[in-house]
């Protein structure tokens, strides 16, 4: 099949678009037909987007499955997947199916709810296929609008200021990365991806408005595709979004954004600013070393003390997202393994919690946490899920967040061994907020009045998470599966990455 | 030689005779009850001419270079009189219910869109003078066409004294010009300033550039917009956001590229000064704005300074980037106002944004078509405006304008924020006794029509509609 990618990319628009025409009502009937539509669309995008995962072959490092016809500008509608975006292609197709089942108890406006969701499906999906910049450009941002209408509509009480804040934090790191879409395609020509991560931009030193700045054109360039990406991360000190868009989203809406929306940032880095602006990149890469120490240890701190325990996951998820950035700008084969590793992950930890979360919230519609406390005795099989999770997200061995982790700080020791020590407290700092969380929530005896009728995990809540305490198993005991699919691209992208550098390292000491 | 001249200049023609004889026939016949039918057969004649114009492929000049008949003259034409007929279309009910539907209104509608037709075509410095007084004098009548009303004869008068003030400024510059290149022909001047620009002639050009900026709306020469925009009743408001600025923007490009392309040097800094003030002053002011109508004002005075980014450029691709941002910007605002055509209350026309309120539950179809409106407006993909920024912001940066590119962007975020504000009202607001219209067919149709468009124009098969290579064609035959 020759467009497999847009076959996949485009299954959620079609759902949402028989939604949007043929669904009529808003009766109990209409609202439970729009969640099986949507749910159908979701499996059945799945489905077909394992037969992209059977026919990838890991060993090429190029892009597979390529499809490309003429567009505007003399641009290409163009796709393609390679070992480093088709994970993230699978992570968004199998997270959805289990985000749709777990608004299933949502009862305001739900056609719109799924049609938003499976427009955001679309999109995502489109990012991470993308081979044309600008056609990256208009998935990725167009992905705002469906999480700006989903936090606005079905958020919670300060959901205006938390969307506006989103909208407009992201969109103004995006059009920086517009002007430097123009600016790459009057020096390179050319707007197709694979033919701009062999481009040499211009590195010659200059100086702008007095200021001196080494590497030249490429740093510019790098900076405007960092002011979208660290954004999108988020890095610190640009992650003030998060905590706010998390506590007002909607659960599954949470759960999109941290297992999702977040790693099109780091796919961002790993597309763009490596292979493009490698002499950028080497310029401003120990920066971001240190931000992401800051990040691991400022946000974890600032965990300790939240009172919401959607905020404590959201800075729990920025903490997590700077192992991430440290991995990719070790540039090395092991921390961009563990960092793509990290990402996959957390994408199915993060939105463990966040629907661990939403389990209790739609029982007691509070997420503060001194309003629970000894859930352990009326909730068996849900202390026992969370915990899991907590520990998963602590990075117990045996679990996948044990394993990205352990890669990242490999790999960064290899390159800086003081961002590595200090790295390295984040794991503990990790511990303690994710631990006494647990304490605090589950443990304990159940004193609260409000707490001694609540019920347990229905089988919708426990059929949600088993194949998402299935994955994390699986691949804290078999990474290899994640590994051997990336290795070859990462090892590509690492080589071109050192040739590029060490040419100008040379001509530097010349 | 005449005849050839005179089958140049035919669709005019045609359009003022069909003009004069409607008058002629509505005087003496039945009046206003003539109206509504002057109002679809006038609509239908623009229609007709646009593909009439659109058959031709040709590239004259007329009467010793007065008047050029290529394909930017075309590519306007055609941009002017399709929004001309799609205004008059949705205002047609409008003016109707509300007893505004004078016979005169289509008539001034159409010598309006003659004049902008000489405009755009015009090689000469007369040619564009005659033209352009013709729309606008046009223009004044129709802006106070509510004649008992205190705001709208205030817009009037505001349009036709700031206007007069700005054709003004433009003859004299024009006068200026004359006098140091010695003839009023495009192509004269262009080669009197072969060798160097003289000092007189440097303030001629300035005093140009100034009144049409007046016409266009660019910041600093905005002022009139918001109170008119206000004042006037909504359909010609319609009107004064579509065809005028298309043909005035036109004009604009007509006379920077074809009298003083041999001195884009002199002129490329002023028109990105004005590109930039434009932006933000469009983004910030309308902030505070709470009536659509001024916000639409503020709006389109943004959209003008991105499409002087086009033409700020001064190259090829600049001119196409331009044209196709207003073919764009056009679409827009057409698909914009025939829902503002269609805001009631309990029967009364309401402008307030507040009384969009919790629209999304009464009218899903039509909240779902301003969403996109909006968000087009404030050119986030997959909407088509975003895609009429990334050309004009792809000409200023290949034209060496790199800042230009960064504040345009920078002030497309700041003015995100009140297009957001609409969808937010739109919905998230809560449950209030907002609008509660019918919305007409008509209104319907276009708005529905135009957001599909808008939504879905890029997708690689339709490639918006190759109006690509049509507006670089034009272009080509405009720069050389």
């Amino acid at each position: 099949m020759g467009n497999l990618l847009s076959l996949t990319t485009f299954i959620p628009l079609l759902g949402a678009a028989i939604l949007a025409l043929f669904l009529r009502g808003n009766d109990a009937a209409a609202q439970k037909n729009a969640k099986w539509v949507a749910m159908a669309t979701t499996v059945a995008t799945f489905i077909v987007s394992l037969f992209i995962l059977a026919g990838f072959d890991p060993a090429n490092t190029g892009f597979q499955f390529v499809e490309e016809r003429p567009w505007l500008l003399g641009m290409n509608y163009k796709m393609g997947v390679d070992g480093i975006s088709v994970l993230f292609v699978m992570l968004t197709t199998f997270l959805m199916p289990l985000v749709i089942a777990s608004c299933w108890n949502v009862e305001s406006r739900v056609k719109e709810y799924m049609i938003a969701f499976l427009l955001l499906e679309t999109l995502m999906l489109g990012v991470f296929m993308a081979l044309d910049m600008v056609l990256f450009y208009l998935f990725f941002e167009a992905g705002l609008i469906p999480m700006f209408l989903i936090i606005g509509i079905w958020g919670g009480a300060n959901r205006i200021y938390a969307s506006f804040k989103f909208f407009l934090y992201t969109f103004l790191g995006s059009v920086l990365m517009l002007v430097a879409i123009v600016a790459m395609v009057f020096q390179a020509g050319t707007t197709d991806i694979p033919t701009l991560m062999t481009f040499q931009f211009a590195s010659e030193d200059f100086s702008v408005l007095g200021i001196h700045i080494v590497g030249g054109m490429q740093t510019m360039l790098w900076l405007a595709f960092f002011a979208s990406f660290a954004v999108k991360m988020p890095i610190w000190p640009v992650h003030t979004w998060l905590p706010d868009a998390h506590v007002q989203a909607p659960t599954a809406a949470s759960v999109v954004l941290a297992a999702i929306l977040l790693k099109m940032g780091g796919y961002g880095f790993l597309r763009f600013s490596l292979p493009m602006f490698p002499v950028g990149s080497d310029v401003l890469g120990p920066l971001v070393l240190w931000m992401s120490v800051i990040a691991i240890i400022y946000t974890s701190l600032v965990a300790l003390v939240q009172e919401d325990m959607k905020k404590l996951i959201a800075y729990s998820s920025v903490a997590h997202m700077g192992y991430v950035t440290m991995g990719i700008f070790a540039v090395n084969q092991h921390g961009i393994d563990g960092a793509i590793f990290q990402m996959i992950s957390h994408g199915f930890i993060s939105g463990a919690l966040f629907l661990c979360v939403g389990v209790i919230y739609d029982r007691m519609h509070t997420r503060d946490i001194d309003a629970y406390g000894g859930l352990v005795n009326r909730m068996p099989a849900y202390a026992l899920i969370f915990l899991f999770f907590t520990m998963a997200n602590v990075g117990l061995p045996g679990t996948s967040g044990f394993i990205g982790e352990f890669l990242v700080l490999m790999g960064i020791f290899q390159v800086n061994t003081w961002v590595a020590m200090f790295a390295t407290t984040g794991v503990i700092l990790s511990a303690a907020y994710a631990l006494w969380l647990y304490r605090r929530v589950v443990m304990g005896e159940l004193l609260k009045e409000s707490l001694k009728s609540i019920t347990d995990m229905t089988t919708r809540e426990r059929f949600i998470f088993v194949p998402l305490v299935f994955m994390t198993l699986l691949l804290g005991v078999y990474p290899a599966l994640v590994l051997d699919i990336i290795g070859p691209s990462v090892a590509a992208l690492v080589e071109n990455y050192d040739i590029a550098t060490a040419g100008l390292n040379a001509v530097v000491t010349h | 030689m005449i005849s050839a001249d005179i089958q140049t200049v035919m669709p005019e023609i045609v359009l003022a005779v069909y003009a004069m004889l409607a008058l002629l026939a509505a005087v003496y016949t039945t009046k206003d009850k003539m109206a509504p039918l002057l109002t679809w057969i006038t609509s239908g004649l623009f229609v007709l001419l646009a593909f009439w114009i659109s058959a031709d492929d040709s590239t004259v000049s007329a009467f010793d270079g007065m008047y050029h008949n290529d394909g930017f003259a075309r590519f306007a034409k055609i941009a002017i009189l399709l929004s001309a007929a799609a205004v008059l279309l949705m205002s047609q009910g409008y003016m109707q219910r509300r007893g505004l539907l004078r016979f005169e209104y289509p008539i001034l509608i159409a010598l309006s869109v003659v004049g902008m037709m000489v405009m755009v075509s015009a090689g000469d410095l007369m040619a564009l003078y005659m033209g352009l007084e013709l729309q606008s004098l046009s223009l004044y009548v129709v802006a106070s066409l509510r004649r008992d009303s205190l705001k709208s004869t205030e817009a009037g008068l505001k349009y036709f004294v700031l206007g007069a003030l700005s054709s003004g400024l433009l003859l004299y510059g024009a006068s200026l010009t004359y006098g140091f290149a010695g003839t009023t022909l495009f192509f004269g001047i262009m080669a009197a300033t072969a060798d160097g620009v003289s000092l007189g002639l440097l303030f001629g050009v300035v005093f140009m550039l100034a009144g049409f900026a007046f016409k266009i709306s660019a910041a600093p020469f905005h002022m009139w917009t918001p109170d008119v925009y206000e004042g006037s009743p909504t359909p010609v408001t319609a009107f004064f956001a579509t065809a005028p600025k298309v043909a005035a923007m036109a004009l604009f490009a007509r006379v920077v590229h074809d009298a003083f392309g041999g001195i884009v040097g002199e002129w490329q800094e002023i028109v990105a000064f004005l590109s930039v003030i434009s932006m933000f002053l469009g983004a910030i002011a309308a902030i505070g704005q709470r009536d659509i109508k001024r916000l639409m004002a503020y709006s389109s005075i943004a959209h003008m300074g991105f499409a002087l980014m086009g033409l700020a450029a001064g190259t090829v691709f600049g001119v196409q980037a331009m044209l196709i941002y207003m073919a764009i910007y056009v679409t827009m605002n057409v698909g914009t106002f025939a829902f503002i055509l269609s805001m009631e209350k309990d029967g009364r026309p309401v402008t307030d944004i507040q009384s969009l309120k919790s629209l999304s539950k009464k009218q899903p179809v039509m909240a779902l078509v301003l969403l996109i409106m909006m968000f087009s407006l404030a050119g986030v993909p997959p909407m088509l405006g975003f895609f009429g920024k990334f050309y004009v912001l792809r000409a200023a940066y290949d034209a060496g304008l790199g800042w230009l590119a960064i504040m345009g962007v920078v002030a497309s975020v700041i003015g995100a924020f009140y297009y957001l504000r609409i969808v937010y009202y739109v919905y998230f607001g809560e449950d209030t006794d907002g609008l509660n219209g019918k919305m007409p067919g008509v209104l319907w149709g276009v708005a529905v029509v135009t957001s599909a468009i808008v939504l879905l124009a890029w997708v690689p098969g339709i490639n918006l509609f190759g109006i690509e290579t049509i507006a670089e064609a034009a272009a080509q035959t405009l720069v050389n």
